[in-house]
């Protein structure tokens, strides 16, 4: 029996890796703290991601409970923050966005679905004083059951 | 110079290679899928101003959610499950009822004079209001707007609000104008 010719493999992976080039997207701050995404059935796409800014709620994870504690923290980018921090964070998010892009700016809290609503509101009252007001609740999407 | 042809390079490691960027795209993958609600903000008030005038209470649907993630809709206790079908019947008020929110004759494309309730939702909840709770509670409004909506677009233009153009979806959504206000929230009976 002649051997399989493995000549087109490679053209196969090929294809394969453009895919995944071409879809990936890079995870852009590595997580200090827990989030297990809150469920809704109502949800929007965010449409672009350059427009959108992330503020992370939650408690910290364990290496960092020693230092942090085990309420939830705000993380803004790679570090935790407090609630004094979001409107420099949002200013200078802002100011690295195009002129134009600036009104379409969207603000996407992702918090952990057992926060208490205190923090999720201090972080509201924030992004009021800092005029980003278009704001989305990130959430996992389910389906309805009725 | 003595043509020589060139030697062939061996491709036979192609495939390793494009398996190894393959393998490194594969873990370092998310995909895109990040989809929320959204909300806007109203913006921040400057000092001193004058409080708004205030609404009539028929057209105010207060929903209240407790440290205890409990709902009190109008001053009675509700299951989630019910607020959708009460918050839609509290904005279109079919039966034109006392208690129900008010309606005020608009003017607006494609459906010409038309009653727009002037129902305001008024949603307020406690510091330590679990967040999932508080989004079900943003959920089931939305939902019940989303339906209405929906339903609307399906008796004026025979097909989903979705799948309707810009205009029409923008003459629904006048129809129906999103109207949640939230207050700022109080501490009711919790230690911090």
């Amino acid at each position: 029996m002649a051997p399989i010719s493995t000549a087109s493999l490679p053209d196969i992976i090929f294809m394969l890796l453009f895919f995944f080039m071409v879809s990936t997207t890079m995870k852009e701050v590595t997580f200090k703290v827990q989030i297990r995404t809150p469920e809704a059935t109502e949800v929007e796409k965010l449409e672009k991601k350059s427009l959108v800014t992330y503020i992370y709620v939650g408690v910290p994870l364990k290496q960092y409970q020693s230092m942090f504690g085990t309420e939830p923290r705000i993380q803004l980018n790679d570090a935790f923050a407090t609630v004094n921090d979001i409107q420099s964070y949002i200013a200078s998010e802002r100011e690295a966005m195009k002129e134009s892009d600036r009104p379409k700016m969207t603000t996407s809290i992702k918090a952990d679905f057992d926060c208490p609503m205190g923090v999720i509101t201090d972080i509201k009252q924030a992004l009021r004083q800092a005029q980003a007001l278009k704001i989305s609740y990130s959430t996992r999407k389910v389906e309805k059951n009725s | 110079m003595a043509k020589r042809a060139a030697p062939e390079i061996n491709a036979g490691s192609m495939a390793d290679i494009a398996f190894l960027l393959l393998i490194f795209f594969l873990i370092t993958t998310t995909m895109g899928t990040d989809a929320g609600l959204a909300r806007m903000l109203p913006p921040p008030l400057p000092p001193e101003t004058e409080a708004p005038p205030p609404v009539n209470e028929r057209n105010v649907f207060v929903v209240l959610l407790n440290s205890n993630n409990q709902l009190l809709v109008e001053n009675q206790y509700m299951d989630i499950k019910e607020l959708k079908r009460a918050t839609k019947e509290f904005i279109e008020n079919p039966f034109n009822k006392e208690n129900l929110s008010e309606k005020k004759d608009q003017q607006i494309d494609f459906f010409g004079l038309y009653p727009v309730s002037k129902g305001i939702i008024s949603l307020q909840n406690d510091r330590n209001t679990q967040y999932q709770a508080y989004l079900s509670v943003q959920n089931e409004l939305q939902a019940a707007y989303n339906e209405l909506r929906d339903e609307l677009s399906k008796r004026k233009f025979g097909k989903g609000y979705a799948d309707l153009d810009e205009e029409q979806q923008k003459a629904v959504r006048e129809v129906y104008p999103q109207r949640i206000s939230e207050a700022e929230p109080k501490n009711v009976g919790t230690k911090n």
